[in-house]
């Protein structure tokens, strides 16, 4: 089988994540929920993921990484926690649905107006929209670091000077970048960072979280246990506990942590160095052939940095009856649909048939990348 | 068995992140000492406290100080 889904998850994950989530379902208590050595070994654990998160992504202060269960849930909590009712948020078409339904619940349900920077036809965002979507009552822009369809990287310089400019929160979804593409919050004066840990992060499933700068007010999302002020009727006010209601996936977290520590020793500029190789090459022996429709800016020359991710159509065929006949007969396992992400399909005329995402990551090969592309060769013709 | 009273210097954080970078700094400085559940005598703080000798106030605030650690407060109880 060869695994080329790794914008969906990371399937094949190093060995000390797996050694790590092993070990800690047999020696862990409950973080943060009391004093003997098994809930301190908990606890000492998830401090240390947060230390290495806050590393990775440039957060001034590691008690500042929150975790939650995934991206969307990280996203539920920065959008819920710091949007007032009647306000308005610029988002834009690139976005998935974890940004996009929260979203839209808030303008059902608080009256909350929204904005989207339009995507072109190559799914690029038009920035000048920022500009022209801006209101008096606009609180926030929400924004991807990089599209899950095309893998394009959005300019968050220019975003963030966009939102510091006129006084805004900036809320970056980095699902597709975290640990694939260098990131420093800090520098790029980002104020909310919501990121998943069983993608570029190669953790499991079921971590994830958000980095909130210093300052930044957010609201619980959820509230509950948290092992401290237990007669306290309202939620901690301090960070991370004020976001970290109920007992955390520490299991999970061991496993992000030691995922953490593969990517500092592998350094991140090496995966995404190794990946982009990967896309490029199976790429360049997609886009000319007859019948191949390539999506995203990649063949244009003035193209942006992107993930190692390729998208395209063949002919006029579903994209899911060539995900299942990639999947059936050549045994290499794709994603083909909307990905979640509605309006970057309609922008790019995609919304009927979808389309079938290649993404590549550390675990791929050469090999193949070359037998993907021969198979879509064989499909094509 | 009836539990010995001893006297000992507390020290309360407001968060858990708190103790155990407290913990981790005063390690590698040698600073003798362990966490321990916040007694009940100190109200304010989360569930993790410092304990360590009744005089070594001055040596371990002096640490957490440096390191930009921050803390509740310093108490010497008998527990």
């Amino acid at each position: 089988m060869i695994y080329l889904d790794n914008a969906a998850t990371t399937m094949r994950k190093p060995d000390c994540v797996v050694a790590a989530v092993t070990t800690a379902l047999t020696t862990m208590g409950n973080a943060s929920r009391g004093a003997h050595e098994e809930s301190l070994a908990a606890s000492r654990m998830v401090f240390g993921a947060r230390e290495k998160v806050a590393r990775l992504l440039g957060c001034r202060r590691a008690d500042h990484v929150a975790f939650a269960a995934n991206a969307t849930e990280a996203l539920n909590i920065a959008i819920a926690g710091t949007v007032n009712a009647h306000e308005n948020v610029i988002t834009t078409d690139l976005e998935h649905n974890s940004v996009l339904r929260p979203l839209y619940r808030l303008e059902a349900e608080r009256d909350v107006s929204l904005g989207f920077v339009r995507a072109d036809e190559h799914g690029r965002p038009v920035y000048d929209d920022f500009e022209r979507l801006l209101q008096p009552n606009t609180r926030a822009v929400v924004c991807t670091h990089a599209s899950n369809v095309t893998g394009d990287v959005v300019d968050l310089r220019r975003v963030s000077a966009f939102t510091h400019e006129h006084g805004l929160l900036l809320i970056v979804d980095v699902s597709q970048t975290a640990g694939c593409v260098p990131l420093n919050m800090d520098a790029l004066d980002l104020d909310l960072v919501c990121f998943t840990g069983h993608k570029g992060l190669y953790g499991p499933q079921g971590t994830g979280g958000i980095c909130v700068r210093e300052g930044v007010e957010v609201r619980p999302w959820k509230v509950g246990g948290t092992g401290v002020s237990s007669f306290s009727h309202e939620q901690p006010p301090a960070y991370p506990t004020r976001l970290e209601a109920g007992t955390l996936n520490s299991h999970g977290i061991a496993g992000l942590s030691a995922a953490l520590d593969f990517i500092e020793e592998t350094g991140v500029e090496t995966i995404a160095t190794h990946e982009a190789a990967l896309a490029e090459r199976f790429l360049g022996q997609v886009a000319p052939l007859d019948g191949v429709t390539v999506y995203g800016d990649a063949l244009l020359a003035d193209h942006a940095p992107r993930t190692a991710i390729v998208s395209i159509n063949v002919r006029d065929y579903d994209s899911g009856a060539v995900s299942d006949e990639l999947s059936q007969v050549y045994g290499i396992a794709t994603r083909s649909g909307a990905h979640c992400a509605p309006r970057m399909h309609e922008s790019m005329g995609t919304a009927e048939r979808g389309a079938i995402r290649f993404s590549f990551g550390w675990f791929n090969t050469v090999e193949e990348a070359d037998a993907a592309a021969a198979a879509v060769r064989e499909i094509a013709s | 068995m009836a539990l010995e009273k001893r006297s000992a210097l507390v020290i309360a954080f407001d968060s858990t992140t708190d103790a155990l970078a407290a913990e981790r700094e005063l390690g590698v400085r040698g600073v003798a000492g362990r966490i321990i559940p916040l007694p009940r005598e100190v109200s304010a703080g989360c569930g993790l406290s410092w304990k360590a000798a009744p005089d070594a106030r001055e040596r371990v605030t002096a640490v957490l100080d440096e390191a930009g650690i921050a803390w509740a407060g310093a108490y010497v109880l008998t527990i």
